[in-house]
């Protein structure tokens, strides 16, 4: 990867810290966060992975993993980065690209019947307000 | 005393057992929770883009109509709890959207209602030494763990009842109820909340963990306030109670509460749990839920 000016500062990632109201060079990398995830290993990037990326510019590549929709905004990362970062809001500003122009991410008709009878009503109102 | 209440959709749904042991606990202690006249479901997640205010209508609307209640508000999922207060202090500290959601749903509303969660009650108001003299069956030294989560305590700053990573306000509650404490260092992790509904298992589940570590600090019971964190807990040991291996129940804390002050079991409405609680209730032969199975 070839980095220069114009490769780390683009206009999606301004758009990122316009939604999440968070400033991505802040951070510097220490792995707390990642430390502390409870949903690691269900990601293939790792939290402090994703923002590195969109330090270097590299949105899509942070908008096409999977991290991003296994992130459960428990807020852990957020409550103990050394640098005051909500790496929650950056996250759902992630999501909030993908979803904001129409698309979805949760298909209600794909959610086993079985689970939709005895899930609690928050979990649907919540991953609704996440995933679509 | 007497406080507003905010009962949110899920108690009123699949965790009625959270109402109706709390219901029946709070007149027992002498806590009136008077519903709201207008409340909706507070959305389940506090909106974490800072440019979008519509996240915030709902919760809006249910404050303000506390406002003119004109008393504390008062709730008991761990979720609510966390879009309201979040929502209340955005409201206090942003004009900006406090004047945009406010003239969106035509209310007058500052922040003027203090939203509280039944534990802070417990605690503060009646005070957990008078609790223990009300209980009139104590679990005689039953190893409980007690389970926080996310909502209760994060953002700290914003909602914490409690240290965010150190809590001792389950712990304190069940000591009052002659429960043992069990320490185990999952207790503030999370469960993976909405994140069931994926397609897909994460390999390593969070709630096992949880469940697992408890277990293996001699936890027969563990309690939440959470319905989502009930739910997760329960369900990552469907497995479990399916093979007939070592199961704990999970309960709300005031499932525990209601039997300790000696109310019936037609309070405590088991009957979407996964792992059975009422094996545990016999096994320690609690007053008043012998019968339950």
């Amino acid at each position: 990867m070839k980095l220069s000016r114009e490769v780390i500062h683009t206009e999606d990632k301004r758009k990122l810290q316009d939604i999440s109201g968070e400033e991505i060079l802040s951070c510097y990398q220490c792995g707390k966060c990642s430390a502390g995830c409870a949903m690691t290993s269900a990601m293939d990037l790792l939290p402090h992975q994703v923002i590195r990326l969109l330090q270097l510019g590299q949105v899509q590549e942070a908008l096409d993993s999977k991290t991003i929709w296994v992130c459960a905004s428990c807020l852990a990362c957020s409550a103990r980065c050394p640098r005051g970062m909500s790496l929650a809001n950056v996250m759902e500003s992630l999501r909030s690209t993908f979803l904001r122009p129409g698309d979805r991410c949760l298909n209600p008709a794909e959610i086993p019947y079985e689970l939709l009878e005895i899930v609690p009503e928050q979990a649907l109102v919540a991953a609704f307000r996440k995933y679509t | 005393m007497v406080y507003s209440y905010f009962p949110g959709c899920t108690l009123r749904a699949k965790a009625k057992g959270f109402e109706s042991s709390t219901l029946a606990s709070c007149e027992v202690l002498g806590v009136c929770l008077e519903e709201l006249e207008e409340w909706q479901c507070c959305g389940a997640t506090f909106p974490l883009q800072i440019d979008n205010s519509f996240p915030l209508v709902s919760p809006t609307r249910t404050l303000a109509s506390a406002k003119k209640a004109g008393r504390e508000l008062v709730t008991l999922c761990s979720a609510c709890l966390n879009v309201l207060k979040r929502t209340n202090h955005v409201i206090r500290e942003d004009l900006d959207k406090r004047e945009k959601v406010c003239a969106f749903i035509e209310e007058d509303y500052s922040g003027e209602v203090e939203v509280l969660h039944l534990l802070e009650i417990l605690r503060d108001e009646i005070g957990f030494e008078s609790l223990a003299r009300k209980v009139v069956s104590p679990f005689a030294g039953l190893p409980v763990a007690a389970y926080y989560g996310c909502l209760l305590l994060r953002p700290p700053e914003e909602v914490g009842i409690d240290d965010p990573e150190s809590p001792s306000v389950l712990e304190e509650f069940l000591s009052a109820l002659g429960c043992d404490p069990v320490e185990y260092p999952y207790k503030t992790e999370c469960c993976g909340s909405y994140v069931v509904l994926q397609p897909g298992e994460p390999a390593v589940s969070p709630s096992r963990l949880v469940v697992e570590s408890a277990k293996s600090r001699g936890a027969k019971v563990i309690v939440t306030s959470c319905p989502l964190c009930q739910f997760n807990l329960d369900y990552a040991q469907s497995g479990s109670v399916e093979r007939g291996e070592n199961a704990v129940p999970v309960v709300y804390f005031t499932q525990l509460l209601a039997v300790a002050l000696g109310l019936g079991e037609e309070v405590l409405e088991f009957d979407g749990h996964i792992v059975p609680p009422g094996l545990i209730f016999q096994s320690v032969g609690v007053g008043g839920c012998g019968g339950l199975t």
